[in-house]
């Protein structure tokens, strides 16, 4: 072997290794923002956590009912406004992929997709809070609906495009019209994919604070009314954080916990549905 | 009804929905804009270069904000690019098969976790952290709040996107180029470096994306930053970003022109993030297609010309 040879090999070597090292970099803040997510979290999680409202600064114990009661129905608002909306936008998409039309949606919900939470929020501020002068349940739900539609465009566009070709051609060949083939034939087989997708996009959305603040707002009572101010587990999340209360922080960090578990459970079942369909597809 | 109207009105009610999708952006647009109309028409570009945010006299210059947004984000895009890329090629290039789609699996986790928690682990583990080093380091206000916080934790929440993006560069890059590297006698690295710069504009794409979110990112960085509209250069200092401040003040808005000018730093935040991602997502689009385009040429062996 040369001078030279080696050199490059030993070089080659060097930033292979920097590589893997950037690997285990990043997987750092992942575990330790996981570990301690469950060590700060677990511990302060209890039954009176789901079942109890916030008390007073002062007195320990209480818990976050109303802010996941909240959370859900602000979730609820918005898938039931964005699914619909998201899945019949991804069905055009992937069954007219070639056309100028469907380019330009596919690029609009790529930037919708990038636009920072918080400027959607002020969107919804706009149009719903301002006119009526309150925040309200069904602001923030449609701001989260609206974070909620790209991602369920895109997944519902790729998963489609996994349903082999033949079932299709199958249904088109027995005379199906385009709308028969799509809903009878052609959705269903991807169903449980589109459905994961959806629960991942609730999950991403229900982790959202920004666009709430000025929305949903926040209420420190029960409520389940549409047109009132309502609690989050996110926003609550925040009020305990930036509090100087050592209570309230550990209500924060169960409130975290929570998120976390969430969004792990859907994610890792979703993953499990994309990978069913893919073997569909291959068989 | 004959088959092709029932298709026509299958294309386009479903066409309808995706109307809406191009619906929403412009209304977001054109809604900021009509919302901000009072601080533009006061300040006018004087809101972009002055540094007084004074709501009690009603005097806004929104300096301090772009400045803590662009510095925040070009600091963490220095410190996760590397390291995106890194990972990129790591998982694409160099890990055993078997390791792929849990690499891969995990570093996009950290996507999936939410601003909220990010602040939180932010307050009361990075920032202590942060705080030591800067004692350690002799610097001063050692607050552990301040931009290198904000930095950091943008940093880790940009790897993801840049490197999922430029990822999917590498895995389109055609073989025949790592071939010809190869058969060259090219080293592992050279063969990767050689792909790289096949791909190089899709990768820039991948790190404008990175970009975009980090602009955009609200809860975290308000968490940690400090939430101190001034403008220096110095890492230690708490200081401010656009987001943040819609965040922190825009429930306190109590007159329409102190809510139009948190608007207006809104509809220009709302600007920058489209440009950005609309120029990635067509350098990253563009080195698709040349991927795609790429035709292998057969190789035509001379047939030997008897003597």
């Amino acid at each position: 072997m040369t001078a030279n040879l080696r050199r490059r090999k030993i070089y080659s070597g060097i930033f292979e290794t920097l590589c893997a090292l950037a690997v285990v970099v990043a997987l750092i803040p992942l575990a330790m923002i996981l570990f301690y997510v469950i060590k700060e979290g677990f511990g302060a999680l209890n039954l009176d956590f789901f079942l109890h409202m916030p008390k007073p600064v002062g007195e320990s114990g209480g818990g976050m009912a109303n802010a996941i009661a909240g959370t859900l129905i602000l979730i609820g608002i918005a898938a039931a406004f964005a699914v619909p909306v998201g899945c019949l936008c991804g069905i055009h998409l992937s069954e007219y992929p070639g056309t100028k039309f469907s380019s330009i949606v596919r690029f609009a919900a790529d930037v919708l997709n990038g636009v920072p939470s918080i400027v959607v929020g002020i969107f919804a501020y706009g149009i719903l809070v301002l006119p009526v002068k309150r925040f309200s349940a069904i602001a923030g739900g449609v701001a989260l609906g609206l974070l909620m539609i790209p991602i369920v465009v895109r997944t519902t566009e790729e998963l489609l495009r996994l349903v082999p070709g033949g079932l299709r051609e199958g249904a088109l060949a027995l005379g199906a019209t385009r709308g028969r083939a799509v809903f009878s034939v052609i959705v269903p087989a991807a169903l449980p994919g589109i459905l994961t997708g959806i629960l991942v996009a609730l999950a991403r959305v229900a982790g959202e604070t920004a666009p709430l603040l000025f929305t949903a707002f926040n209420n420190r009572f029960w409520s389940t009314s549409l047109t009132q101010p309502i609690a989050s587990l996110t926003v609550q999340v925040f009020t305990y954080a930036i509090s100087p209360y050592d209570d309230w922080h550990r209500q924060a960090w169960a409130g975290a916990f929570l998120l976390v578990m969430m969004i792990l459970a859907l994610s890792i079942l979703a993953r499990l549905a994309v990978r069913r369909l893919e073997r569909m597809n291959r068989s | 009804m004959t088959r092709s109207s029932d298709d026509r009105s299958f294309r386009i009610g479903t066409g309808a929905f995706a109307a809406l999708v191009l619906l929403i952006v412009a209304g977001i647009a054109f809604e900021l804009t009509r919302q901000s109309t009072l601080s533009i028409a006061k300040f006018g570009l004087k809101f972009w270069t002055t540094k007084v945010w004074d709501p009690v006299s009603g005097d806004f210059g929104a300096l301090p904000f772009i400045w803590g947004t662009l510095y925040s984000s070009v600091l963490a895009l220095l410190v996760a690019t590397p390291i995106a890329l890194g990972i990129a090629i790591f998982i694409s290039e160099l890990s055993p098969r078997m390791l792929r789609q849990p690499l891969a699996y995990l570093t996009e986790l950290l996507a999936a976790i939410p601003s909220i928690v990010y602040g939180l682990w932010g307050i009361f583990v990075l920032v202590p952290i942060v705080r030591k080093v800067e004692i350690a380091m002799g610097a001063k206000p050692a607050l552990g709040v301040g931009m290198l916080a904000a930095a950091l934790i943008l940093a880790v929440m940009v790897i993801p996107f840049t490197s999922s993006v430029a990822r999917e560069i590498l895995k389109n890059v055609p073989a025949t180029q790592r071939e010809a590297a190869y058969a060259l006698g090219a080293t592992r690295w050279e063969a990767i470096k050689v792909a790289i710069g096949f791909g190089r504009t899709g990768i820039i794409g991948a790190v404008m994306l990175g970009f975009g979110r980090a602009l955009g990112e609200t809860m975290a960085v308000t968490m940690v930053i400090g939430n101190s509209p001034q403008i220096s250069a110095s890492l230690f200092k708490p200081q401010y970003t656009m987001a943040a401040v819609i965040a922190n003040e825009f429930t306190e808005a109590a007159d329409e022109l102190y809510l139009h000018a948190l608007i207006e730093i809104g509809l220009l935040l709302f600007i920058i993030t489209v440009g950005v991602n609309l120029l990635s997502r067509l350098l990253i689009w563009s080195t698709k297609r040349r991927a795609q385009t790429i035709v292998v040429i057969p190789v035509i062996v001379a047939e030997e010309v008897p003597a």
